[in-house]
């Protein structure tokens, strides 16, 4: 057998050797460490499993055209770039207009992460970003997220929303980031400090009173006895993911 | 004994190559780190359609890459001895097409530089989770199995250790499938089929892939290969393109009438625009119509570059079933209200549209001269050329069995 090129190899892979050795010494500087440990403090008080959180939407008081709610949360959640193309744009919370073409019923409603108990998105998520809080509150962690927009393929609700660009004048209690997927918080920042969501206090005093947000689990709450008392609707139940998102009149 | 031997070849053509290969790639990754800077906006990506492009490249890659091994699985797993001496080149071709599938996925991540969080994060619920288990366990295992084939001390446990990457690699390609079949949201994907569908579809697609590589191989070497041995090869890719076909359909049917997603299907095969002329026009005229009579009609079927010209369009056929598969399913609306009209400001119940942008493209493409620039290195540096001994093959039978 021939013994092809044998000398051109070597002197080939001699070449590309030294290449790869000045490239491993540039990046390697002194001083230079490549993983940091984060100093972020512990919070004093996690959450409790006993709770989860929910909201009722009555589909009835909710006012085709009002949108209080999106309002409330783009300001709370420091949620203001303006894109060149909208569909590229976040959209935490959205108004969903509903018309069935037999009867011409028409319904308004708001939209956002369904919060779900059996979530697709942690399900999905490579490294753990997307999680559920121990009271049901479904987040996306901005500092683990890789922005492999997987749980956006996995979320039946479009609830998610990937930011397309830089952001600035952010909300420091609501951290955001370019290249990182996002979605509706129930204001875990507010509710963490006994308040209750911004778009649910913006309802109220629009004076529509359509979103009721409390415990699902705690009997005596306003929000577990309207869900006890009238017929209440999950979206898309069929795929049994029991959300803590409840809607009313549809 | 009479072996086709490899030839010297040319340094100035093999650096020209590297030179243009290497500079796609290049241009490729800066076009990556653009879009990392300022951000997805510049790409033709949004809220709706967020896996475009790079998704259709590096996904058939990664699905080829897992085929493309079945010819060195065809000679050591399951004996004959024709597919034998292409094993090495086989599984080069799975470990690069491999590295480069991956490397556009990665570059195209939100945020790639964060991309060691999930290489030490398990998460076994989650598709992608098993497949940092998947692909890393692929790359040790073919290594090994390219060494067993090469190293002639290692040969006796080439059966073995091909005999694991060979399960190992449907196992990956199941779950490359199931990225999509586990999908419980949407309407184009949810579908056990998927599975079995993707592994037949990286048949194909790896096996005109080799083709390809192989003919170019024996060209700048002024070699010829056999052309019994090419009509084996020609009459299995055939085979291959009739069955990606036959399961196309099946999964179509059963979403039409078990899963009764009929709005969708019509969609995709009807009258969604684009997507119905890119899947019959593009998947399954050009893509497979037209590569089986370039394999089977008389007066192509003995030719070489009807051989070539087939596998082109297999590939060609295979992005743009992924491209109906994966931007079309995004496209279509999410069904949340069945049989209401629904409208909103973030285009519920709309068709989105997607055009790539030059970033994009260009990170696609990349991918494509990373693949073609690590073979290209991978059999300078070591012998990769299939050189077969024609006469002992053909008084053993080797040729036609």
């Amino acid at each position: 057998m021939t013994e092809p090129n044998d000398k051109s190899r070597r002197g080939f892979l001699g070449a590309a050797a030294v290449g790869a050795a000045g490239l491993g010494v540039a990046a390697i500087a002194p001083g230079l460490h490549l993983i940091e440990v984060s100093q972020a403090s512990a919070p004093s008080q996690g959450a409790s499993s006993k709770v989860r959180w929910g909201m009722l939407i009555d589909t009835t008081k909710c006012a085709s055209g009002c949108d209080a709610c999106v309002k409330a949360c783009n300001t709370e959640n420091g949620i203001n770039e303006v894109l060149k193309d909208p569909r590229q744009a976040s959209q935490w919370i959205r108004k969903i207009d509903l018309k069935d073409p037999k009867s011409g019923i028409a319904h308004s409603l708001p939209m956002m992460c369904q919060h779900c108990e059996h979530p697709p998105c942690v399900d999905v998520c490579p490294t753990g970003a997307s999680m559920k809080r121990a009271d049901g509150i479904v987040l996306v962690d901005r500092h683990t997220c890789i922005g492999c927009r997987y749980c956006m393929l996995a979320c039946p609700y479009k609830a998610r929303s990937f930011v397309h660009m830089t952001l600035t004048e952010q909300n420091p209690e609501v951290p955001r980031g370019q290249g990182c997927v996002e979605s509706c918080t129930f204001c875990v920042q507010r509710v963490d400090k006994g308040q209750i969501p911004a778009c649910v206090e913006a309802c109220a005093n629009a004076e529509h009173n359509a979103m009721l947000f409390g415990d699902l689990n705690d009997l005596n709450s306003a929000i577990a006895q309207r869900v006890a008392q009238v017929k209440t609707t999950q979206v898309r139940a069929d795929l049994k993911l029991n959300v803590g998102v409840r809607y009313q009149g549809i | 004994m009479m072996i086709q031997q490899q030839t010297k070849t040319d340094d100035g053509a093999f650096y020209f190559a590297l030179a243009v290969g290497g500079l796609i790639s290049a241009i490729g990754v800066a076009a990556a780190l653009y879009m990392e800077i300022m951000g997805h906006q510049v790409s033709g990506m949004n809220n709706q359609v967020f896996w475009g492009l790079p998704h259709v490249f590096g996904i058939f890659l990664i699905v080829a890459a897992s085929g493309v091994l079945n010819v060195a699985s065809i000679g050591s797993v399951f004996g004959k001895k024709a597919y034998k001496p292409r094993g090495p080149l086989s599984g080069l071709l799975a470990i690069v097409l491999l590295a480069a599938g991956l490397a556009i996925i990665m570059l195209d991540l939100g945020r790639a530089d964060r991309v060691i969080i999930a290489a030490t994060h398990v998460n076994l619920t989650s598709v992608f989770g098993w497949n940092m288990i998947l692909y890393p366990v692929f790359f040790g295992l073919v290594g090994l199995y390219v060494w067993t084939l090469m190293d002639r001390s290692k040969n006796q446990y080439s059966k073995t250790v091909g005999t694991a990457a060979f399960i190992w690699r449907l196992v990956m390609t199941t779950g490359t499938g199931s990225i999509f079949g586990f999908i419980i949201a949407r309407q184009a994907y949810q579908s056990a089929i998927l599975a079995p569908m993707f592994i037949i579809l990286s048949f194909a697609w790896g096996l005109a892939i080799f083709l390809i590589v192989q003919e170019i191989m024996y060209a700048r070497s002024k070699m010829e290969l056999h052309p019994q041995l090419r009509a084996r090869m020609k009459n299995l890719l055939g085979v291959f393109i009739g069955a990606v076909l036959y399961f196309v359909a099946v999964y179509h049917l059963t979403n039409v009438y078990y899963a009764k997603q009929f709005e969708f299907t019509h969609f995709i095969l009807v009258s969604g625009g684009i997507f119905p002329l890119l899947f019959w026009g593009g998947f399954v005229l050009l893509g497979s119509v037209v590569p089986l009579l370039l394999l089977y009609a008389p007066g192509f079927n003995e030719n070489k570059g009807s051989v070539t010209a087939a596998s082109y369009l297999t590939i060609a056929g295979g992005l743009f079933l992924l491209f109906v598969f994966i931007i079309g399913g995004q496209a279509y609306p999410l069904d949340m209200f069945p049989g209401m009209q629904v409208t909103s400001s973030f285009f519920d119940g709309k068709v989105d549209s997607y055009t790539p942008s030059l970033p994009e493209i260009l990170l696609s493409v990349g991918g494509f001269a990373i693949a073609f620039t690590m073979t290209l290195v991978g059999v300078r540096v070591l012998r990769f050329m299939p050189q077969d001994d024609v006469a002992k093959l053909q008084s053993a039978g080797y040729l036609h069995d």
